[in-house]
């Protein structure tokens, strides 16, 4: 089992779902309980399902400098690192810790394949609409390509492309990176955007439900797509009161492209290794952000790890029947939420269930409760059985 | 300290004309013949099934994976991996955007499931049930710059020899024509941080660069390793930034 490791300060953090802008709406609709989901009205032919759609980002202007990279996944971007200061304190890092020591982590399944496909119903000859004849662009790395010009660090930058697991695994490469001594701190961001390759390639896969999305139901029949942006900023050092990455554990399944490992096997070796980097106990997790996709296999496995590795005295829920599954944003999205339930003392619920699935039922909180919560879990499992838990600490006062 | 040593171990290699890496070596070393010019790398290490409906991409990697982990002498299923790649799998990026254009509800699941960057790492995995961590990279041109460091920092921060695969496919249709990506090329290394460890001596050091004169390639990195004679290359690593490598036999 890996070593304990020094717990990382997230000195700044922000998200943008289809809750709306920032830390505060997040946690005021957790609080009423209102969902983002809503009747899917993207793209000219609809499918018949909910969708957790960012409000105003078709209305986002970019900067003249950034107009060749102009795609919905960099507008999301853009509107994303607008809301609580996010944008300034990533700059006050680099100005404190120097350019060349700030590491620009990303994390897209998406990328800005919208633009793609943008390009493809517009196609002159076989070649690419002047407009949208921008390599950068349609290359997996857009993201990190659009964000280092907005940034300007100057340590690692790259992209992590696992699917649904994407933007866990680079809290968990900043803080190799920062122990290792190659970045003194390292800005994060997760984004993804709806466009016709995930509604449709999701819905082609039998994955979607026609519903807003129940996770752990027994009736669940499947996700809700949503889009999301949300930033971290780790640092070495930063004070005890903000809140601090713990632990990290990431696994493959090995077992199939689309559908989980019957026994959760990944997923357990997840758990134990972000515990175990924690120097955790089980009985010491008050609160699991799960993945939670309302698939009918992910949350029959889930719910099962759930039960077997963890006592009720832990209470789960997944946020997706609020901001939908934001895929690729979705680890950094429910990193965000589970530090703002931390901050909160509350529970959030698991809004849209009634009746959960048996075996993990007293484990799930379906109503919201306020407790004193400690530390908090966030689980990520996506395509292609890549897997990662990330463990959170509350500050101190 | 931003320095990173670790030793090689083993060494995977695929091109059209070099479809091993001793094939590769040999040429590297100004000796050796071209193999036969073949179109798709064998990748034994699949199941027969896959191999035949496998992207390019997938077959690419999982060849010179298996190539490297042999060489080194190490079981796949414990070596956690990270899978770099410029493009992705652009040809199944083409065939969804055209799908998508034309009658977007005729979308193949299949295709959707294989377009995912981690398709690759997913297949491999699963080839040889492998349960520890893997990773899915891009960085445009920083991309071999992106692989070697996350690898790297793998294995010294988890104190285990790391797999790294390095791979491109050839592609055809709009978007490849618009990328360049024209050509399919792939390498993986063993990276192994333990200083008694066999193989040649890397040394990676990121550092800002405001020049652009870090040209050098994967290639580049091969020759330096087929040769006895040490080598410092300049790797493209982002915009005002450098990967500088030390190669020591």
């Amino acid at each position: 089992m890996p070593i304990r490791i020094p717990p990382l300060a997230i000195t700044a953090f922000t998200a943008t779902t289809a809750l709306g802008r920032g830390r505060a709406a997040q946690l005021d609709a957790l609080r009423a309980r209102r969902s983002g989901l809503r009747a899917n009205d993207f793209s000219a032919e609809p499918l018949p399902c909910a969708i957790g759609r960012v409000e105003g980002v078709e209305a986002v202007e970019l900067p003249p400098s950034l107009r060749d990279l102009d795609s919905r996944n960099h507008r999301l971007a853009w509107l994303g690192l607008g809301s609580d200061g996010f944008l300034e304190a990533a700059q006050a890092a680099i100005g404190r810790h120097g350019a060349e020591r700030v590491a620009l982590l990303v994390a897209t399944s998406t990328a800005s394949i919208g633009a793609t496909e943008a390009a493809y119903t517009a196609l002159d000859d076989r070649r690419f609409p002047a407009l949208l004849a921008q390599p950068q662009l349609h290359a997996p790395h857009s993201l990190g390509l659009f964000l280092d010009r907005v940034f300007g660090a100057r340590g690692p930058c790259m992209t992590v492309s696992t699917a649904c697991s994407s933007s866990a695994k680079i809290f968990a490469q900043a803080e190799r990176m920062i122990r290792l001594g190659l970045a003194d701190a390292a800005i994060l961001a997760g984004v993804d955007s709806l466009c016709g390759s995930v509604l449709f390639g999701f819905n082609a896969l039998e994955l979607v439900s026609p519903q807003p999305c129940r996770p752990f139901d027994l009736a669940r029949n499947g996700i809700s797509i949503g889009e999301a942006a949300g930033f971290a900023l780790l640092e070495r050092d930063g004070a005890r009161t903000v809140p601090h990455l713990i632990g990290h554990g990431e696994s493959s399944d090995a077992h199939h492209m689309s559908t989980p490992h019957p026994q959760g096997l990944g997923a357990r070796r997840a758990i134990a290794a972000a515990l175990s980097r924690a120097g955790i106990e089980v009985d010491e997790v008050d609160y699991i952000n799960l993945h939670g996709t309302a698939t009918p296999k992910n949350d029959e496995v889930e719910a099962a790890v759930l039960a077997a590795v963890f006592p009720t005295s832990t209470r789960a829920s997944s946020t997706k029947g609020w901001t939908g599954h934001t895929l690729g944003a979705a680890g950094i999205v429910e990193a965000v939420l589970s530090l703002l339930a931390l901050d909160a003392g509350l529970v959030p619920g698991t809004l849209n269930t009634n009746k959960p699935e048996t075996i993990c039922a007293t484990h799930l909180a379906l109503a919201n409760e306020e407790r004193d919560l400690r530390i908090a879990l966030s689980h990520s499992f996506g395509f292609g059985g890549n897997n990662c838990v990330l463990a959170f600490a509350r500050g101190s006062a | 300290m931003n320095t990173l040593d670790v030793r090689v171990p083993g060494i995977g290699a695929w091109s059209p004309t070099q479809v091993d890496w001793t094939l590769l070596r040999e040429s590297l070393r100004g000796q050796g013949n071209q193999s036969a010019p073949a179109a798709r790398p064998a990748a034994e290490v699949l199941p027969q099934a896959e191999r035949r409906r496998a992207p390019a991409t997938v077959l690419l990697a999982c060849d010179v994976a298996a190539q490297a982990c042999a060489a080194a002498g190490r079981d796949p299923a414990n070596l956690p991996c990270v899978f770099a790649s410029a493009h992705g799998e652009v040809s199944i990026s083409d065939e969804m955007c055209t799908t998508l254009a034309r009658a977007p509800r005729e979308l193949s699941p299949t295709r959707f499931h294989n377009s995912v960057h981690n398709a690759p790492v997913g297949y491999w995995t699963q080839a040889v049930h492998c349960h520890a961590a893997s990773n899915a990279l891009s960085a445009a041109d920083g991309t071999l710059a992106a692989g070697l460091l996350e690898a790297a920092a793998l294995a010294h921060a988890d104190a285990t020899p790391v797999l790294l695969v390095v791979y491109d496919a050839a592609a055809n249709g709009p978007l490849a024509d618009l990328l360049g990506a024209d050509a399919s090329f792939a390498f993986a290394l063993v990276l192994d941080p333990a200083a008694d460890a066999q193989g040649a001596r890397l040394r990676l050091r990121h550092a800002r660069s405001d020049d652009d004169a870090a040209t050098q390639t994967g290639i580049d990195l091969l020759r330096a390793l087929a040769n006895p004679a040490p080598a410092r290359l300049r790797v493209a690593a982002g915009a005002g930034r450098v990967l500088e490598l030390e190669i020591k036999a």
